[in-house]
């Protein structure tokens, strides 16, 4: 009755059903010997941390202060290691900013958030027609090779949405998980064992091809791929990286307890076990209200012990020279204060903060105007930020992905270099 | 795997579309079931394919249409049983009567009101929007609205109105309750600027929220009319609420109001608001709609009540019937007319302007029936192809930016709802949920594992649920799939196999539950084999079988 000849083990099974199809074979087939090579590997991978202020971060009250002016605020600026001031409430930041370079003069023109947000993670505005990718995929697709030991997706975006795949596909989808890396549904196998995974794969492969030999598009196919990284993430065991709840207290306290610190924490492990790039995300920056207490008490706060704490921590292991670090937002907040001791959108004028791996620390780039309203150097945009951060991880600038359509395009959408920050 | 194959069945239309070339008209018409707009949708839409040349793809086999059916309308997959009922109905109108069935029949009424209260809470709301404890919205206020709504069928113009212009309690139980008020209720901070925002966009289908401060770059809007628009939410105030006795059911019980509007120039007369400019200087702006419609300027609501005449206008307004018809056409096929679907105008031409327009004003002859628009839409040609792209439309792909034309069926993952509300039909587990409440909040909590906050006012959120790793994981080891395929007694499979049902009849059964179709014959050896492996413990076998059927692209996917 079966189509199968007698005595047939069942990875044959497997492999008959599996046709052409690379799906399950390789799956089946992780074995250690390839993990060994993961050390040497991860000397030469750089990775990419960014840190992503949801919401629009006031930056003149963060990295380019105007003390004096009526749109300056009330906050202080004080010195630094580095070669500028910035805020008076972030003192613990202040002793790190020789690792660190702020960008003064960016300038952009979204001042919606959903439109920023694209256009910072892309460096493409959004257009109707077409999806870029963002950092994380861009980044995780290029050092894919490089990282072929890698078990864990790529791209882990830690407490927040970050932005897709676009045109590349959803196998380079971040990877998202809430800060204190509980990743869900992971615990399949032990209760039903090789076997049963290998009799229910099988069969999975077997509808799945027909499926997709009927030419139903891209979104078929990418199934195929999710299904065999999602199988080999069950069985990594890589996946200890996320169980940041088992860092020593001390350590959890230096980055502070609560979610942003514990992404940080999280981030740090991710990056030593070689994923190339993370985005923590720290949200509530839309402050159009009552912005300087939400700052001094809450947001800041947070941010200064966190990303301290996760500059000096990569330092102390060796990991910040092939780590680069990116602060932003979607944009900043208008220097005028509005009537709710407020500020609204602002794009034109504004800060990001850049270091680490293949960045030059602890200089300030650019000017603005004195009351903070206009840059007064070059200006710089979305895509020279990429730019300078994917050639600081060693990626070619003369990159073009191919979009489905056929249209070529430049990675980072052709941005120029921000010369002076790189190493 | 993926090598183009040519084959009899690629051929066929590529030869139908030469055909076309040479004698145009000449398709065969597709079933219109009498009714003119299917009729209309039908002529436009080929019209699109003769302009470029395409030709369609075949039409979906019969069973795979209902499955894309029930999920579009009641945001589920058809039971067996419903498909057989189907199958058994042998008339040319079969595919009318299911669609009246599931539009019209009492038997389905709860679950129309509910797959449309779904979606409406998330347009409307977000799929975080009520989640948080201190927030000012119930959701399930809002629900009970929407469920009310779609239940009774009232008709779009009316539930427009009832939202733009809604006031009362927030929250049910509260005396003087009106779900429609959780729409604005968190929208009112920063002088309602969200409130404009998302009824131009959501009912208007004009996203305006960037001409907040300064003109619109590309689109027709100015500053000014997004403060026209905006003066008419200053009347409106949420407050603080009580709910009767000491309950509070850990909600933030809420009402919204209109009350009287001094004006920021202090006079109730002439009760004016101001605006700055991006030089910084202020402007003045009154209650004008769109298209210049003023309303007096009196503060006062005794004497002019600003949302009232707002909705009135809105109501008025052809940009609301266009904006709902390219919503739904979005929903059923998987692109709108434009994309978003919710940003429409000059700037971002519709990709098939004449059918947009006629079927915005037979919506409008028609009532705002939505249940007549969903009709239309279903029974047209475009809804009925597959979703097998052919050679004769590999061209039709909007997946790379090119505008959809429709010729064949756009695959598009399952909402996280609708697999949710799949998985219990398809396991049978419906049999056994609680109240609407209890399993609404079930439902609720589940979603919220795939759901992203972006940390801004505006409550922006992403879903992950997107055929990414994290959904891949729910579907190989989540509780809800553990359920599914459990083997305990009770169970659907412990089930079928006391039934004692032969494999060859269970496993066929498992096919048509899950993905509308019946097993092919190397499916069926494949299935047996597994039976073979577990020496006859079918349980077991079927239930590796039901697995796999679960997290199938054919599964996941409307397709």
């Amino acid at each position: 009755m079966s189509f199968l000849p007698e005595g047939m083990t069942r990875r044959h099974f497997m492999s008959h059903l599996a046709g052409a199809s690379a799906m399950v074979a390789p799956s089946l087939m992780m074995g250690n010997a390839i993990q060994a090579n993961a050390q040497e590997l991860k000397k030469q991978g750089k990775s990419c941390i960014m840190l992503w202020m949801g919401g629009g971060p006031s930056t003149m009250d963060l990295w380019d202060l105007k003390p004096g002016m009526n749109t300056g605020g009330p906050f202080r600026p004080i010195s630094t290691k580095g070669d500028m001031q910035i805020s008076e409430h972030l003192p613990k930041v202040a002793q790190v900013m020789d690792e660190l370079s702020i960008v003064r003069s960016m300038s952009t023109r979204e001042a919606d958030h959903g439109r920023g947000r694209y256009y910072m993670h892309t460096g493409y505005v959004p257009n109707p027609n077409i999806e870029h990718p963002s950092y994380g995929s861009v980044i995780a697709h290029e050092m894919a090779t490089e990282r072929s030991d890698l078990e864990i997706p790529p791209f882990v975006s830690v407490g927040g949405g970050s932005v897709g795949p676009g045109f590349l596909g959803m196998s380079w989808a971040p990877f998202t998980v809430s800060s204190n890396g509980q990743v869900r549904n992971l615990g399949g196998l032990k209760n039903w064992g090789n076997d049963t995974l290998t009799s229910r794969l099988g069969m999975l492969q077997m509808i799945e091809s027909g499926f997709v030999s009927q030419n139903r598009g891209p979104a078929a196919v990418d199934h195929a791929k999710i299904l065999d990284k999602t199988v080999k993430l069950m069985k990594s065991e890589q996946m200890k990286a996320f169980r940041v709840n088992e860092e020593p207290e001390q350590m959890k306290e230096l980055y502070g307890n609560d979610s942003f610190g514990r992404g940080c924490l999280l981030a740090r492990r991710l990056v030593e076990a070689g994923v190339p790039f993370v985005e923590v995300d720290l949200g509530g920056w839309d402050n159009h209200q009552n912005i300087f207490t939400t700052l001094s008490d809450n947001k800041l706060p947070v941010l200064d012990r966190a990303m301290s704490a996760l500059v000096t921590d990569l330092k102390q292991r060796g990991l910040l020279e092939s780590t680069t670090i990116v602060w932003m937002g979607e944009f900043s907040r208008t220097p005028r204060i509005n009537g709710n001791t407020g500020r609204d959108h602002w794009a034109r004028s504004w800060s990001t903060v850049v270091g680490g791996g293949g960045i030059k620390g602890g200089l300030a780039i650019g000017e603005t105007s004195s009351d903070g309203t206009a840059v007064e150097t070059e200006p710089y945009s979305s895509e020279d930020l990429m730019a300078t951060v994917i050639r600081a991880m060693g990626i070619s600038l003369d990159t073009t992905f191919t979009s489905k359509s056929g249209r070529p395009m430049k990675i980072a959408n052709g941005g120029k270099l921000i010369k002076d920050l790189i190493a | 795997m993926l090598r183009w194959q040519l084959s009899p069945v690629t051929l066929i239309p590529t030869f139908l579309g030469m055909v076309c070339v040479l004698t145009s008209g000449a398709f065969a018409t597709a079933a219109d079931y009498g009714i003119p707009q299917v009729a209309t949708i039908n002529e436009k839409i080929r019209q699109g394919w003769e302009d470029y040349g395409i030709s369609p793809s075949p039409e979906e086999m019969d069973t795979v249409w209902a499955r894309r059916l029930f999920l579009d309308v009641l945001g589920r997959v058809p039971s067996v049983d419903e498909l057989s009922e189907f199958s058994r109905d042998r008339s040319r109108d079969k595919k009318k009567n299911l669609v009246d069935r599931l539009l019209f029949d009492e038997k389905y009424t709860e679950e129309y009101a509910r797959n449309w209260t779904t979606v409406w809470t998330n347009v409307l709301i977000g799929r975080n929007g009520g989640t948080a404890n201190n927030s000012q919205i119930s959701r399930a206020g809002m629900q009970k609205y929407l469920r009310d709504t779609f239940a009774r069928n009232t008709h779009y113009d009316k539930m427009v109105e009832e939202l733009v212009s809604a006031t009362g309690a927030n929250t049910p139980g509260m005396p003087g309750f009106n779900g429609a008020v959780n729409f604005y209720m968190d929208k009112l901070d920063e002088d309602g600027v969200q409130a404009t925002a998302k009824t131009a966009q959501i009912f208007l289908g004009l996203q305006v929220q960037c001409t907040q401060c300064h003109n619109h770059p590309f689109n027709e809007w100015k500053q000014e009319k997004f403060w026209n628009m905006n003066a008419f939410f200053r009347q409106t105030r949420a407050m603080r609420g009580q709910m009767p006795g000491n309950a509070n059911n850990g909600m933030r019980a809420m009402t919204l109001n209109n009350v009287d509007f001094m004006g920021e120039g202090r006079n109730i007369d002439n009760a004016e608001i101001y605006y700055e400019l991006r030089n910084g200087l202020l402007k003045v702006a009154y209650p004008e709609f769109l298209d210049g419609q003023k309303i007096p300027t009196s503060g006062r609501i005794s004497q002019v009540n600003r949302r009232d005449e707002l909705a009135k206008f809105i109501v008025g307004s052809d940009n609301l019937q266009e904006a709902i018809v390219n919503r739904y056409w979005g929903h059923f096929l998987g692109y709108g007319f434009t994309k978003p679907v919710d940003d429409m105008g000059p700037h971002n031409r519709p990709t098939h302007p004449e059918l947009l327009t006629y079927l915005g004003q037979e919506l409008r002859e028609n009532s705002f029936d939505l249940k007549q628009l969903i009709r239309w839409i279903t029974l047209s040609e475009a809804y009925s192809l597959s979703s097998k792209i052919t050679k004769g439309n590999a061209l039709d792909d909007p997946t790379v930016g090119e505008p959809p034309k429709f010729s064949h069926f756009y695959l598009r993952q399952m909402q996280a709802e609708q697999l949710y509300e799949s998985l219990l039909i398809a396991t049978q587990a419906h049999k056994t949920r609680g109240n609407y409440e209890e399993q609404e909040k079930k439902k609720s909590e589940w979603m919220q594992q795939f759901v992203t906050a972006f940390g801004t006012d505006e409550g922006d959120e992403a879903t992950t649920f997107n055929g990414t790793i994290p959904q891949a994981l729910m579907m190989f080891n989540g509780d809800l799939v553990m359920d599914a395929v459990s083997t305990k007694p009770g169970s659907f499979i412990y089930t079928m196999a006391a039934e004692g049902q032969d494999g060859k009849e269970a496993i066929n059964h498992l096919y048509m539950a899950t993905i509308a179709r019946r097993p092919t014959r190397k499916e069926v050896d494949a299935a047996n084999y597994l039976i073979g492996i577990h020496k006859g413990d079918t349980a077991k076998a079927l239930q590796d079988v039901f697995w796999a059927l679960l997290n199938s692209n054919e599964f996941i996917l409307n397709h």
